[in-house]
C-alpha cells in the first residue's frame, strides 16, 4: 500500500507469523481451519495412549492400593477370597515368549537369508509372498488348529515320546495333557516367525550390493559373505524384527489362550499346563466378580501395556538406526 | 517504462542458510526480465520470493518487501493466494494435473478454487489455449488426459492454465530445461508474443536463452545481485568482472 | 588346498541348514492352510450363511448372525478409524518438520504396538462402564482404535509420494492451501489410501480379542447397536473351545470363510494399488 514506507526492513516475519497476520486480516481463514481439523485429528492419536495409559492406571488403583507390590510377587490368584498375586501370568508370558522367539529367530533368520540370499528370485519371492500370507491369518485361527490339530498330535505322539526319553530331566515331567506350556510356544513362534522373517528380508534387501560384491571379490563363498557382509550390516535391524516379534509375542492372546491350559502355575516342566497375562483377561474379565477382580485383571493389562510399550520403543530405534544406515528402511 | 514490480533489500533464508542476500532488482511493465546465474545462485529462491511460493516451507523466512503495483507482497494485509492470482508461474517441468483432461487443467485455477461460473469454462479454455498456439493441436480432444500430450505441448497447456486466472506477472523457473529444442523454440517465440499483456520473469541456466528473449538481464552470484541492466548491454559489454566471465564461460 | 575343500564343505552345511530352516518354517504354515481348506470346506453348505447356530447336540445351523454382526462392527469401526486416520495423515504429511508431527509419528508408531486385548479393555473402560453393557457400539470402538495408526501410516505413506510440483502448481493459480491439499494431494493418493484402508479392514476382521468384553458376541440375531453382538470371529471362538463335535466343524467352516474374506479384501486392495501404479 504504501511503498514510499522505508522501514519494511525490520519486517522480518517467520513463517509462522505471516500464517497469523494474514489469518487476523482476514486472508485465508480456510486454511486456517482446514489446519485445526487436521491437527484435532492428529492430536487425538496422542491423546487416546494417554487415555489407554492413563485410564489403566486409574482403574488398576483398587488392586494397586490393596497389595502393592505383592500384587507382582505374589502367586495366589483367588477371586472368591479376593487375594490377587499375578505372578504365574508373568512368568507364564515371559518363559512362553522367551522360549518362542529363541526357536523362531534362527528359523526366521535362515528363511529370511534363504529367501534373499539363497533361492533363485522366483522361488523366494513365492516363498515371501506366502510367509506375508500367512501372516495375515488371525489368531484365533491358529488357535482353532492349534487345539483341534496341534494339541492331538503333541498329546499322543511328542509328549510321550519327551517323558520317555527326556523325562529325567525337570523340563519334561507330568502327564502329557496336549495343553500347557509347549503348546504355547509352539504356537507363538509359528505365529511371530512369518512377522520376524519379514522384516528381517525388507532388513537384509538394505545391505548394499557393493558390501557383497566385496566379499565375492575377495572369493568367499555364499556362507562367508553371509557372515562377512550381509549379517554385520544387517545386525541392529534383524535385532529390531526379533524384539518386535516378542512384542506381539508377549500380547498374543486368543491362539494361547485356546492351547495354554489357563491354569495360573509356576512350573518348570513343559508339559504342565500354564497361563498368561492377555489370556487370564480375556477369560475373566467379562465375568469379574468384584470390584477388585477387575481392577487386578487391570492392572495385569497396565503390566502388559508398560512392558510392551518398552519393547515395541527399543525395536523402533533399533530399526529406525537400519533405516538411518541404509537410507532405505522397512516399511515398519 | 513503469516498474511493475520493485524488489528492496530482499533477504531469504532457509534455516541458517542466507539464500538471497540484500537485494533490490526493479521488473519493468510489459518486458521480459531474465536472471542468469550458476546453478545454486540463488536465481529460482528469487523467483518463487516473488509469488510467496516460500510460505510453504518452515525453515524459509523472508525480509525486506517485493512491491507489485503498490502493494508490498510480504506486508501484513497481503494475501498469498491473492497474490498467486495476480502473479502466475510456469515450472522447470510441465505439471499437468495427471487426473484432469485437457480442457479441466486450463480452469483449474478456477475448478481447484471453487470459483467457476459453468458458462464461462469454454470461452476461457478456448481463449487461453489460441493463446499458447496449442488449441488448433488439442480442440478435438479436450475431454482426454493432459498426460497424453508431448512434453512441449504440456508446458504450453502448463501456461495456458497460468494465463487462465488472468495474472499480471508470469513467472518462469527454467520453462524450456527439459524440453526438446524444437519445443524449446516455440516456447521462446510464445514469451515474445505474451509480453505485450503481461510482464515476464524467467529463470534461465541458458545464456543464449536469455539473450534471445529477454530485454533486462539480472546476473546472480552467491545469492547476491551483481549486475543488471539491458539485455544487449549486458551481453556485449557487461560491467562487472565476474558477469563478463560468467557470460564469455569462463566459470559456471 | 585342503582349506578350499572345508570352506566350501562348510558353506554346503551351512546352506543346507538354511534350507531346511525354511522347509519347516513353510510346513506348519502350509498345514494349517490345509487343514483350514479341507475341514471347513467339508463342512459349509447354504445353512451356514443363513441360520443361526444351533444349540450343542443339534446338528446343522450356521453363523449368519456372525457374518452380519462382523460387517455392522467392522463398517462402525470404519467410520471412526478412517477419517481420523486420514485427516490424521494429512496433519503430517502437509505439515511436516514441525516437532509436534514428530511426536505424533511416534506415537502411532507406539499405538500400533499395544496388545489388541488392551485396546478391548480401553473401550470397556470408555463406553461399556458408561452406557452399562456389553454392545455392538462398544466393539466397534475397540477395533476403530486398532484401525486408526494403520491408516494414518499407510495414508502419510501415499501423500508423501504425490510429487510437490502438483502441489505448487495448484498453489501457483492462486488456489488456497487447504483447498490444494484436499483436491489435488490427496485425490492424488486416492487410490493408494484406499488400498491401505482396505488392507487394514482386513487386518481387523479376524481380531478376536477386542470383542471378547465390548460386543461379547450373541447367540441370537441383535436388532440394536447398543446390545451385546455376534461377530464371526468370537464364534469361531467359543465354538473351538467347546467339547461338540459339531460346533467344531462349525468353527472351521467360519474358519474357512473368515480367512477366504479377509484374503478377497486384500486381493481387491492389491488390485486397486495395481491400477494406480500403471495410471
Amino acid at each position: 500500500m504504501n511503498r514510499f514506507d522505508t522501514n519494511r526492513m525490520e519486517a522480518i516475519v517467520s513463517h509462522e507469523e505471516q500464517l497469523r497476520d494474514t489469518v487476523s486480516a482476514g486472508g485465508f481463514s480456510g486454511d486456517r481451519i482446514f489446519r485445526m481439523i487436521t491437527l484435532g485429528f492428529a492430536l487425538s492419536i496422542i491423546l487416546i495412549l494417554l487415555l489407554i495409559t492413563i485410564g489403566m492406571a486409574v482403574e488398576s488403583i483398587p488392586a494397586l492400593k490393596q497389595f502393592g507390590w505383592r500384587f507382582i510377587t505374589g502367586a495366589n490368584w483367588d477371586a472368591v477370597q479376593g487375594r490377587f498375586g499375578a505372578l504365574p501370568y508373568i512368568w507364564g508370558s515371559i518363559v512362553s515368549s522367551l522360549l518362542a522367539i529363541v526357536a523362531a529367530t534362527p528359523l526366521a533368520v535362515g528363511t529370511a537369508l534363504f529367501i534373499t540370499e539363497i533361492a533363485p528370485k522366483k522361488l523366494g519371492g513365492a516363498i515371501a509372498s506366502l510367509v506375508e500370507l500367512l501372516a495375515a491369518i488371525p489368531s484365533v485361527i491358529y488357535g482353532l488348529w492349534g487345539i483341534l490339530v496341534m494339541i492331538p498330535w503333541l498329546q499322543q505322539t511328542v509328549e510321550p515320546f519327551l517323558v520317555d526319553h527326556f523325562g529325567f530331566l525337570p523340563f519334561f515331567r507330568g502327564a502329557p495333557y496336549g495343553v500347557g506350556m509347549l503348546a504355547a510356544v509352539m504356537i507363538i513362534m509359528i505365529m511371530i516367525i512369518p512377522i520376524i522373517t519379514s522384516i528381517t528380508k525388507e532388513v537384509l534387501l538394505t545391505v548394499p550390493v557393493s558390501q557383497k560384491e566385496a566379499a565375492v571379490a575377495l572369493g568367499a563363498t555364499t556362507w562367508e559373505t553371509i557372515r562377512m557382509a550381509v549379517l554385520p550390516y544387517g545386525r541392529s535391524g534383524i535385532l529390531g524384527a526379533v524384539v518386535l516379534g516378542l512384542g506381539r509375542a508377549i500380547g498374543e492372546t486368543m491362539a494361547v489362550t485356546m492351547v495354554i491350559g489357563n491354569t495360573p502355575q509356576i512350573s518348570l516342566s513343559l508339559l504342565d499346563p500354564a497361563y498368561t497375562m492377555p489370556s487370564v483377561i480375556a477369560n475373566e474379565f467379562a465375568e469379574a466378580s468384584s470390584n477388585l477382580h477387575s481392577s487386578a485383571l487391570m492392572e495385569i493389562g497396565l503390566i502388559l501395556l508398560v512392558m510392551t510399550l518398552l519393547i515395541n520403543i527399543t525395536a523402533r530405534f533399533l530399526i529406525w538406526g537400519v533405516a538411518r544406515q541404509g537410507a532405505a528402511g522397512g516399511r515398519i | 517504462m513503469t516498474n511493475k514490480i520493485t524488489i528492496e533489500n530482499l533477504n531469504v533464508y532457509f534455516s541458517a542458510t542466507h539464500a538471497i542476500k540484500n537485494v533490490s532488482l526493479d521488473v519493468p511493465q510489459n518486458r521480459v526480465t531474465a536472471i542468469i546465474g550458476p546453478s545454486g545462485c540463488g536465481k529460482s529462491t528469487l523467483l518463487r520470493s516473488i509469488n510467496r511460493m516460500h510460505d510453504m516451507i518452515p525453515s524459509a523466512r523472508v525480509t525486506g518487501s517485493i512491491i507489485l503495483d503498490d502493494t508490498d507482497i510480504y506486508g501484513r494485509s497481503s494475501n498469498p493466494v491473492l497474490i498467486r492470482r495476480r502473479v502466475g508461474m510456469v515450472f522447470q517441468k510441465p505439471n499437468p494435473f495427471p487426473a484432469m483432461s485437457i480442457h479441466d487443467n486450463v480452469i483449474a485455477g478456477y475448478k481447484l478454487s471453487g470459483r467457476l461460473n459453468r458458462g464461462d469454462a469454454d470461452e476461457i479454455v478456448e481463449s487461453s489455449l489460441k493463446r499458447v498456439a496449442l488449441w488448433d493441436e488439442v480442440k478435438d480432444r479436450l475431454k482426454t488426459s493432459a498426460m497424453n500430450l508431448s512434453g512441449g505441448q504440456q508446458q504450453r497447456l502448463c501456461i495456458a492454465r497460468t494465463i487462465a486466472v488472468k495474472p499480471d506477472v508470469i513467472l518462469m523457473d527454467e520453462p524450456a530445461s527439459a524440453l526438446d529444442p524444437l519445443s524449446t523454440l516455440k516456447i521462446e517465440e510464445l514469451i515474445e508474443e505474451l509480453k505485450d499483456k503481461y510482464t515476464i520473469v524467467i529463470v534461465t541456466h541458458n545464456m543464449q536463452q536469455a539473450a534471445r528473449v529477454s530485454d533486462i538481464t539480472a546476473f546472480f552470484y552467491l545469492g547476491e545481485l551483481i549486475e543488471t541492466g539491458g539485455t544487449r548491454k549486458m551481453f556485449t559489454n557487461p560491467e562487472k568482472k565476474q558477469t563478463e566471465d560468467y557470460i564469455t564461460g569462463r566459470f559456471g | 588346498m585342503n582349506g578350499m575343500v572345508a570352506r566350501s564343505l562348510k558353506n554346503g552345511v551351512m546352506m543346507l541348514l538354511m534350507g531346511t530352516a525354511t522347509l519347516l518354517v513353510l510346513t506348519p504354515l502350509v498345514l494349517i492352510f490345509v487343514h483350514i481348506v479341507r475341514e471347513g470346506a467339508g463342512s459349509i453348505n447354504l445353512d451356514f450363511f443363513t441360520n443361526i447356530p444351533n444349540p450343542p447336540g443339534e446338528s446343522g445351523g450356521g453363523m449368519a448372525n456372525g457374518l452380519v454382526g462382523s460387517a455392522v462392527i467392522l463398517f462402525m469401526a470404519s467410520l471412526i478409524g478412517i477419517p481420523t486416520g486420514i485427516f490424521g495423515a494429512l496433519y503430517l504429511s502437509e505439515y511436516e518438520g514441525h516437532r509436534l508431527a514428530q511426536v505424533i509419528r511416534f506415537s502411532a508408531d507406539v499405538l500400533a504396538g499395544v496388545p489388541s486385548i488392551i485396546t478391548g479393555l480401553v473401550a470397556y473402560t470408555l463406553i461399556v462402564v458408561p452406557m452399562h453393557g456389553f454392545s455392538a457400539v462398544a466393539g466397534a470402538v475397540a477395533l476403530g482404535l486398532i484401525i486408526i495408526p494403520i491408516v494414518l501410516r499407510t495414508t502419510e505413506e501415499q501423500l508423501k509420494m504425490v510429487p510437490g510440483t502438483l502441489r505448487e502448481a495448484s498453489l501457483a493459480l492462486g488456489v488456497p492451501f487447504w483447498r490444494t491439499t484436499l483436491q489435488v494431494t490427496l485425490r492424488s493418493a486416492l487410490k493408494g489410501i484406499i488400498t491401505g484402508i482396505l488392507l487394514s479392514i482386513a487386518r481387523v476382521a479376524g481380531e478376536t480379542a477386542p470383542l471378547l468384553f465390548t460386543a461379547l458376541g450373541n447367540q441370537f440375531w441383535s436388532s440394536k447397536l447398543t446390545e451385546p453382538m455376534a461377530a464371526l470371529p468370537l464364534q469361531i471362538f467359543n465354538f473351538a473351545i467347546s467339547p461338540y463335535e459339531d460346533w467344531h466343524r462349525l468353527a472351521w467352516a467360519g474358519a474357512l470363510v473368515l480367512v477366504v474374506i479377509m484374503f478377497g479384501i486384500s486381493l481387491v486392495a492389491r488390485f486397486f494399488g495395481r491400477e494406480r501404479s500403471m495410471g
